[in-house]
């Protein structure tokens, strides 16, 4: 009971401290609604606008997982194909660093152009978003198998594929982990991005992207507020979803994973 | 006593081969250069026979360690060649497991999974029959309680006690171990010296080990290469004469501490000599 307390006490002050500065705040300068609705008018908005926040949540939910999900299958591809030699990381290394570099924000409405407005143009930004790290992280985790873990496979004539199948594989979990994570949550940022700029011509509902840019022209800043806090309960949940199957697949032998903190 | 690089008879305990055949293990004019020039191995010459328990002590750089590699074939040589059992150590590596300084066990893969890798690679074994050769080889090594345990959860000494398990699963006819208890404590070190000769007793295999403790060399070994750096040449070899089976009393013998002693010289000499 007191190890709970002393691990919660802190950050339940923090976020009650945080709540009641906001709503001081507000009534004190007198800022319009508009401009930095208090904490009660929010939570109004949450409560009045939920059909409309579930919908959009669903759909942004869905393009992010779409773009997610075809990331890590084409990541690990890649870094597979990157890790059978130094040559092949050598000529095309500096171009995959590119789709981290590239902003985002610049090419997504060349991708509308390209593949009309709608979920697949936003299943792509996501999906270019997210590309980077599960590649980045599963070559590095399938190249840094120590060499005397090699050795005794070269030792025991292990063909290509055992080397593979039985070494380099599951010694790179633990790193495609570490991509997974962080493209969990940039999966939500390039959809929305993606929305932005997709489905504003579509009139009437649309994910959060939409929503925010709706909600930001009609001032409607209560709902604007709602919206971004569903947009970060959404990159909680791809967080979380993560870092529950890292507990399930590396729990029994990897430290990382051994006791999940909060860190 | 001896002189430099001879090839030597089997040592008394043993039993020598039946007839003058050739030698199990043959090393002629080995020589490993480094591609910036460096000379690790210059000229070796030495000749095993089955059954030899062969030390290999001397300075850091003498390259005792890229001796071992080249007779596992995962090294290859500048010049000179090396025959085990009639074949080169690339197609000598089914008879061989190596044991390296860490234990080298797979962190994702279950104590009994691990010891399982060898047969595994090598194919030809149904699971069942693995999983029982490996049950029986954790109880050799007295592990069978941590069978289904993940190697984080053992301590060093058991961790290269399970990798020891791995080795022997094959049944390899040759053991290269490179400094495999240099990590470990020194009571561990000498429990494990031990569990090293009670093997042996039951396996018989011929063993290459590298080593920078002169008393675990006079301890388990028949014959102590004595290494000099510079280019790395076998300086001198040291026969220990004590019978097998060992017991552990026999480090507090008068005949035992005499040897460690000559041995350590042998050592100051050849450090002397740069």
């Amino acid at each position: 009971m007191n190890a709970f307390f002393r691990t919660w006490a802190w950050p339940v002050a923090v976020f009650l401290a945080v709540i009641f500065g906001w709503a001081g705040a507000c009534q004190l300068f007198k800022i319009p609604p508009y401009i930095l609705p208090g904490p009660i008018a929010v939570l109004n908005a949450v409560i009045e606008r939920r059909e409309n926040l579930w919908f959009a949540f669903r759909v942004t939910a869905f393009e992010a997982a779409g773009g997610y999900v075809l990331s890590i299958a084409a990541g690990i591809i890649i870094a597979l194909f990157f890790a059978q030699s130094a040559a092949i990381r050598r000529s095309l290394y500096p171009y995959t660093i590119l789709l981290q570099t590239v902003p985002i924000v610049a090419i997504a409405p060349l991708i509308l152009m390209w593949f009309g407005s709608g979920t697949r143009s936003v299943m792509l930004v996501a999906f270019i978003i997210c590309l980077f790290p599960i590649i980045a992280n599963t070559t590095q985790g399938l190249i840094s198998v120590p060499r005397n873990l090699v050795d005794l496979f070269v030792m025991s004539n292990a063909s290509r594929m055992q080397m593979l199948l039985d070494l380099r594989l599951p010694h790179a979990v633990p790193s495609l982990f570490i991509g997974l994570r962080i493209s969990g949550g940039i999966s939500v940022i390039g959809a929305i991005t993606g929305e932005l700029f997709a489905s504003s011509n579509a009139v009437g509902q649309g994910g959060l992207g939409y929503s925010i840019t709706y909600a930001n022209s009609q001032l409607q800043t209560d709902y604007l507020f709602a919206l971004v806090l569903t947009a970060s309960a959404l990159g909680f949940l791809f967080f979380f979803v993560v870092v529950f199957f890292e507990w399930l697949l590396l729990r029994q032998w990897h430290e990382a994973a051994m006791k999940p903190q909060m860190e | 006593m001896t002189n430099p690089q001879t090839v030597s008879a089997p040592a008394e305990g043993q039993t020598a081969l039946p007839f003058p055949g050739p030698p199990f293990i043959t090393i002629r004019d080995v020589t490993k250069t480094w591609p910036n020039g460096t000379t690790v191995l210059s000229q070796v010459q030495l000749d095993v026979a089955k059954g030899d328990f062969i030390s290999l002590i001397g300075p850091s750089g003498c390259g005792k360690s890229t001796l071992l590699r080249l007779i596992s074939g995962l090294s290859p040589m500048s010049s000179g060649f090396i025959q085990i059992d009639g074949m080169i150590p690339e197609n000598a590596r089914e008879i061989m497991s190596f044991i390296f300084q860490d234990a080298t066990l797979l962190p994702w893969r279950t104590v009994s999974r691990n010891v399982e890798l060898g047969l595994e690679l090598q194919g030809g074994e149904t699971r069942g029959n693995r999983a029982a050769k490996a049950r029986e080889l954790l109880k050799l090594v007295g592990l069978q309680s941590v069978a289904d345990h993940y190697p984080r959860q053992l301590s060093g000494g058991m961790k290269m006690r399970v990798s020891i398990a791995r080795a022997l699963a094959i049944r390899p006819k040759i053991l290269l171990m490179d400094e495999p208890f240099g990590a470990l404590d020194e009571m561990t070190r000498d429990f494990l010296n031990e569990e090293v000769l009670r093997l042996r007793e039951v396996d018989k295999f011929t063993t290459f080990f590298v080593t920078h403790s002169v008393s675990e060399a006079v301890f388990l070994s028949n014959r102590i290469m004595v290494l000099k750096a510079n280019p790395g040449q076998i300086h001198r070899e040291i026969q220990v004469p004590f019978p097998n089976p060992r017991s552990a009393s026999l480090r507090s013998a008068p005949e035992f501490l005499a040897l460690v002693g000559e041995v350590s010289s042998a050592l100051r000499a050849v450090k002397s000599q740069k």
